[in-house]
């Protein structure tokens, strides 16, 4: 006859797989510093004591929306209507406070029609597209799932 | 502010920023970081040479 003594390891090891919690557990850090890396870009990593890689995402981030800018690039608003002027603006809000900044001093509102300002529109999309990769990234740093 | 880059030296720009993120967010470790960076930007500018011959090509 099978003794039962088995059966109540494997039970004891199921609970404990159960009762174990989430491999990177959710932390207080990891809800604000990718929150202020969207308003500041780089500032999350900044926040999680990575220095170099903080300042490095700030200089592209902001370099990129300011020749976006210079270049007379258009910033999207969020009633643009068409859905191609929403994800331009969802673009363009990527860059947190910049975008803001932005829309407040009226900088972007230009309608110039040549290559330019059209590499100038690219340009403002794209850093606020960028920001948000750099958003995930700290995210996963103040998660424990990167170094 | 007016800037007025051309269309290579806007792709350049554009390569070396998106390079430098996407080598920091993209990989681990410094070494592999910088090394990533430079494999992306080799490839923009790689590709803004290839589209160029091909767009030199389809015009003769």
């Amino acid at each position: 006859m099978a003794k039962p003594t088995t059966d109540k390891k494997t039970d004891k090891s199921k609970n404990a797989v159960s009762v174990r919690g989430p491999e990177y557990p959710l932390t207080t850090m990891a809800v604000v510093a990718p929150i202020v890396g969207w308003l500041i870009p780089g500032g999350g990593h900044i926040l999680l004591k990575r220095y170099v890689r903080g300042v490095l995402l700030l200089v592209s981030v902001v370099a990129m929306f300011l020749i976006g800018l210079g270049m007379q690039g258009r910033i999207y608003k969020p009633n643009g209507g068409d859905i191609l002027d929403i994800l331009g603006f969802v673009g363009d809000v990527g860059s947190g406070a910049l975008y803001f900044l932005a829309r407040i001093m009226d900088w972007g509102n230009v309608m110039a029609a040549n290559a330019a300002a059209d590499y100038g529109k690219t340009f403002l999309i794209v850093a606020g597209l960028l920001n948000f990769l750099a958003v995930a990234d700290a995210h996963h740093i103040a998660l424990g799932k990167k170094p | 502010m007016n800037i007025n880059l051309s269309h290579f030296s806007a792709a350049v720009v554009f390569a070396l920023f998106a390079s430098v993120v996407f080598g920091i967010t993209l990989r681990s470790s410094t070494k592999e970081q910088v090394r990533y960076g430079l494999y992306c930007f080799a490839m923009f500018v790689g590709g803004v040479f290839l589209a160029g011959w091909v767009m030199a090509l389809i015009r003769r």
